[in-house]
C-alpha cells in the first residue's frame, strides 16, 4: 500500500501591494456637464449671487453709491445707513447670524452653501461654462489636453484664458468698487489714473479668481476649506445628504435595456459612471458620504437621466437622510423629521438674532458721542472762582444732513457748559470740540463726581447721553 | 549697537533659525522619498490597537511646491532683512530707517498743503478756517499735553487764550517761543527777601498789587522788601516779557493762587521749561501753530 502523499495547499503569495508615495500629482478633473433640476438650481444661484455682486456697486442711493465701504474715511454706507467703525457690533451680529444660518441649513440639508452659493463653486461653474463653450464637452477637453500642441489647441487655450482673465479682472474691479466709488474707479481706469493700491487689489482679487476658479477648483474645497472639515459636526442621521441607495442599486453591472434586472439578479445601478463624471470634486458617491462631497446634486441629475433612459424609477441617487435611507421613509416622513429639536433651536435662535439685529438697526440713534477727559489738566480754578474741567467731545453725525447739536450737562448743582452755542457737524462727518464744564467753587466736595453730557440735535429727535467724570481737587 | 547682550545669543538665534529651515527641508525630502504599501482600501497596512488602520491620504504635489517656495522665501528673506541674530541683512533695512523715510515722504507730500499758507501773514492765516483746522490738529498733537485741549492751560502751564503773555504775544514772539522753546527760571528768593516773616509780608504785597484779598498791614511791610523782586518783575509787579517774568499785578496766577502758593514759590523758586519744537515740526507747521495760538487770544472783533 502506497502511502498517500499529501500535497499541502499553499496559498499563493499575495501579489505585492503597489507602493505609493505620500504625495501625489493632482489628477485633473473634467466634469461632464449635466442638465436637470439641481443643475438648474445651481445656475439660478449663479445668476442671483452674481447679479447682486456685479450689480450692487452701480446702484445709486441719493447722491452716493448705495453700498460703499469707504475705508479711507472710515464710513460704511449701506442703503440709508451711515455706519462708523464704532458700529462694529452690527458686523459681529451679521457674522453670528450668518454662522447660525449656515448651521441651520447644514443641519437640514447638508452642504447647501458649498453646492450652490459658495463663491468657489459659483466662479468654478462660470469658468467651466466658458471652458465648455470653447473647448467642447468632457471627452473633447480630455482629447484636447492629451493631444499634441497644434494651432487649434493653442488658439482654444488662448481664447479660454483671455475670457477667464477678462471675467477675473472684472470681478477684481467690482470688488474694489465696493471700497472706492465704482464710477470714479471706472473713469480713473479709462484715464489710466487708478491709485496704486486700487490697481493692486484689482489684480490681486482678479488673480485669486482666475487661479481659484480656473485651476485650483475642487482642490480649494479638499485641501484649504476648513468648512469641509467640520461640517460633520453639524450632520446627524436626519440630515439630507446626497446619497446612493445601495439596497436598490446593488449589485451593479451594465446590462441591456431589455434585460429585467430582477430576474438577472441585478440592482438598478448600471455602472455607467456618469455620476462620477459629472462630479465637480471627482468622487464616486456610491462609496458613501465623503468629505469631498460638496452636496451639489449634479450626480442626482446625471443618475436620473440614466434611470429615465433605462425606464427605471428615478432617484437611485437622491437627497435623503441616513435614517430615511435605512428605513425607506417617504417624503412625508422625511419632512416630519426635519422639525427635530436641533433644527427648531437653530431656527428660534436665528429668528431671535435677526429680529434683534433689525430692531437695533431701526432704533439706532444717528448720533454718536465720545467723551474724553482732557489728558493734561485735571481741574482748574478760573476767574469768578469757578471750578473748571475740560473735555474733548467727538460728535459723530451719522446722518446725511448737516446737523446742529446742543450740548448740556447735568449731575452737579450749578453745572454750566461753555461754549454753549450749537455745534455744526457736516453730513457723515465727525468733529472734536473742547467743552468746559464749570461749577461754583464749593458746589461739590473734593473727589470725582459723575456727570452726564446730553447732546441732542437742535431740530431733531436724536439724543445721546454720555457719562463723564468731573474732578474736584482738594 | 547690538540688540544682544553678547555674540553667543546672536549666533544661537542664527543657528537655531537655519537649523529649523534645514529641518523643514530634511522632513520634506524624507517624506517625499517614503513609499507606503497601498491596499485596495487605500490603507498603508499599518495596524495597531487591533483594528486601527492608517489611511493614506496623499497630499497634492503642488502643496510640496508651496512648501519649497516657503523655504526659498524664508532663506531669501533672511538674506535681505535682519532676522539672523545681529546680521543686518543685505538691504541694511531697519524699522527706524523706514520710519524716517516715511516721515520724509509725508513731509514732502504735505508741502503743497502748506504752500497755500506761505504767502499769508500769521494774522491772515488765523482768519482762514482751513489753516485754523490744521493748526488745531497740530496743537492737539504737540501742545495740548501741557496747555490743555482748549489751550487754557492749568496750574504751571500758561493759558494761551488770554491776553497775558510771559514772553510777548506778538506773532513773531509766539513763533520764537514755539521754535526755540522757553525756559522760565525764578531763583529761590527767600534769602534776598529776609526772614520767613518778611517773605509772608512780600506775598501779601504781591496779592495787594492785583487787588486780591490780603493783609494790608503785612502788604505795607512787604512793599520795601519787594525791591529784591522788582529787578525781574518790575516796580509794582508789571512784569518783563523780555525775561519772561510774569506780571504780578493782574489776576492770573500761573503757579497757584493765594498766600501759601506765593510763599512757597518765593522760598523754592521755580524752573519751567517749554521744549523747543524746532526739528520736530517744520517751519510751515510752526507758522500755522502760531497763527492758531495767536488767533485764540486775538479773536476777531464781533461784528454787530
Amino acid at each position: 500500500m502506497r502511502r498517500k502523499t499529501v500535497i499541502p495547499i499553499v496559498s499563493a503569495p499575495p501579489a505585492a501591494a503597489p507602493e505609493v508615495g505620500l504625495y501625489e500629482a493632482t489628477k485633473k478633473i473634467y466634469p461632464r456637464s449635466v442638465q436637470g433640476l439641481f443643475a438648474r438650481w445651481r445656475w439660478a444661484m449663479v445668476f442671483l449671487t452674481q447679479l447682486v455682486f456685479y450689480g450692487m456697486p452701480w446702484v445709486e442711493w441719493g447722491e452716493r453709491q448705495m453700498v460703499l465701504f469707504d475705508l479711507a474715511a472710515r464710513r460704511f454706507y449701506i442703503f440709508g445707513l451711515v455706519l462708523y467703525p464704532q458700529d462694529l457690533i452690527y458686523l459681529s451680529g451679521l457674522l453670528v447670524v450668518s454662522a447660525l444660518a449656515l448651521f441651520l441649513f447644514t443641519a437640514v440639508a447638508g452642504r447647501l452653501w458649498c453646492g450652490y452659493a459658495c463663491p468657489q463653486t459659483v466662479y468654478t461653474e462660470m469658468f467651466l461654462w466658458v471652458e465648455q463653450r470653447i473647448e467642447g464637452n468632457r471627452s473633447a477637453r480630455i482629447r484636447l489636453d492629451a493631444g499634441a500642441l497644434s494651432v487649434e489647441k493653442l488658439g482654444k487655450k488662448a481664447l479660454k484664458h483671455s475670457v477667464w482673465i477678462a471675467i477675473a479682472l472684472w470681478t477684481g474691479f467690482t470688488f474694489v468698487g465696493y471700497f472706492t466709488p465704482v464710477r470714479e474707479l471706472g473713469s480713473a481706469l479709462l484715464q489710466l489714473q487708478m491709485g496704486s493700491w486700487e490697481v493692486f487689489w484689482v489684480f490681486f482679487y482678479g488673480f485669486a479668481t482666475y487661479g481659484n476658479a480656473g485651476f485650483m477648483r475642487e482642490q480649494v474645497c479638499k485641501y484649504m476649506c476648513p468648512y469641509a472639515r467640520f461640517q460633520s459636526a453639524m450632520f446627524d442621521r436626519d440630515t439630507l445628504i446626497v446619497s446612493y441607495d445601495p439596497q436598490r442599486g446593488e449589485p451593479r453591472a451594465p446590462r441591456r435595456k431589455t434585460v429585467d434586472p430582477r430576474s438577472a439578479g441585478l440592482g438598478d445601478c448600471i455602472d455607467c459612471s456618469l455620476c462620477v463624471q459629472v462630479c465637480p470634486t471627482g468622487i464616486d458617491i456610491r462609496e458613501g458620504l465623503q468629505y469631498e462631497c460638496i452636496g451639489c446634486g449634479l450626480c442626482v441629475d446625471a443618475c436620473d437621466s440614466v434611470m429615465d433612459k433605462m425606464g427605471y424609477a428615478p432617484r437611485l441617487i437622491r437627497y435623503d437622510t441616513q435614517n430615511g435611507m435605512e428605513a425607506g421613509w417617504s417624503r412625508r416622513q422625511l419632512w416630519r423629521r426635519v422639525l427635530r429639536p436641533r433644527v427648531l433651536v437653530y431656527t428660534a435662535l436665528l429668528a431671535l438674532l435677526v429680529a434683534g439685529l433689525l430692531a437695533s438697526l431701526v432704533a439706532r440713534t444717528p448720533l454718536k458721542v465720545d467723551v474724553v477727559r482732557d489728558r493734561a489738566s485735571l481741574a482748574r480754578i478760573v476767574e469768578g472762582g469757578r471750578l473748571e474741567n475740560v473735555y474733548r467731545l467727538q460728535i459723530m453725525n451719522a446722518t446725511e444732513r448737516t446737523q446742529h447739536y446742543r450740548i448740556a450737562a447735568r449731575g452737579i448743582e450749578g453745572l454750566s457748559v461753555s461754549p454753549d452755542e450749537a455745534i455744526e457737524v457736516e453730513p457723515a462727518q465727525a468733529r472734536w470740540v473742547a467743552v468746559r464744564l464749570q461749577v461754583p467753587y464749593g458746589a461739590a466736595p473734593a473727589g470725582s463726581h459723575t456727570v452726564h453730557f446730553d447732546i441732542r440735535e437742535a431740530d431733531g429727535a436724536a439724543q445721546v447721553s454720555e457719562k463723564a467724570v468731573f474732578l474736584v481737587p482738594r | 549697537m547690538s540688540d544682544f547682550i553678547n555674540n553667543f545669543w546672536s549666533s544661537y538665534v542664527a543657528v537655531a533659525s537655519l537649523l529649523s529651515i534645514l529641518g523643514c527641508v530634511l522632513l520634506l525630502w524624507l517624506t517625499a522619498r517614503k513609499r507606503v504599501a497601498s491596499d485596495s482600501d487605500n490603507t498603508t497596512g499599518h495596524v495597531w490597537d487591533e483594528d486601527l488602520r492608517e489611511s493614506n491620504n496623499p497630499l497634492p504635489m503642488w502643496w510640496v511646491g508651496m512648501f519649497v517656495l516657503t523655504i526659498v522665501f524664508g532663506i531669501g528673506y533672511l538674506a535681505v532683512f535682519p532676522g539672523l541674530g545681529s546680521f543686518k541683512g543685505t538691504f541694511d533695512w531697519s524699522s527706524r530707517g523706514e520710519y524716517e523715510q516715511d516721515v520724509a515722504k509725508a513731509t514732502q507730500a504735505l508741502e503743497p498743503v502748506y504752500a497755500r499758507y506761505t504767502p499769508m501773514s500769521i494774522e491772515e492765516a488765523a482768519r482762514d478756517p482751513q489753516a485754523r483746522a490744521i493748526g488745531e490738529r497740530l496743537f492737539m498733537n504737540s501742545c495740548a499735553q501741557c496747555h490743555g485741549s482748549d489751550a487754557r492751560g492749568s496750574k504751571g502751564f500758561p493759558n494761551l487764550t488770554d491776553a497775558d503773555w510771559l514772553h510777548g504775544g506778538t506773532p513773531d514772539k509766539i513763533v520764537e517761543s514755539i521754535t526755540h522753546g522757553r525756559t522760565g527760571v525764578m531763583p529761590p528768593a527767600a534769602a534776598m527777601v529776609g526772614s520767613p516773616d518778611d517773605v509772608k509780608n512780600v506775598a501779601n504785597y504781591v496779592l495787594s498789587l492785583s487787588g486780591e484779598p490780603h493783609d494790608s498791614l503785612r502788604a505795607g511791610l512787604g512793599k520795601s522788601k519787594f525791591t529784591a523782586c522788582a529787578a525781574c518783575h518790575g516796580i509794582g509787579g508789571v512784569g518783563n516779557a523780555a525775561m519772561g517774568a510774569p506780571r504780578l499785578n493782574d489776576r492770573i496766577w500761573l503757579h497757584g493762587y493765594g498766600e501759601a502758593a506765593i510763599v512757597q514759590i518765593i522760598n523754592e523758586g521755580k524752573h519751567s521749561t517749554m521744549p523747543a519744537q524746532d526739528g520736530r515740526l517744520t517751519e510751515a507747521q510752526i507758522k500755522l501753530l502760531a497763527s492758531y495760538v495767536w488767533g485764540m487770544s486775538n479773536p476777531p472783533a464781533a461784528t454787530p
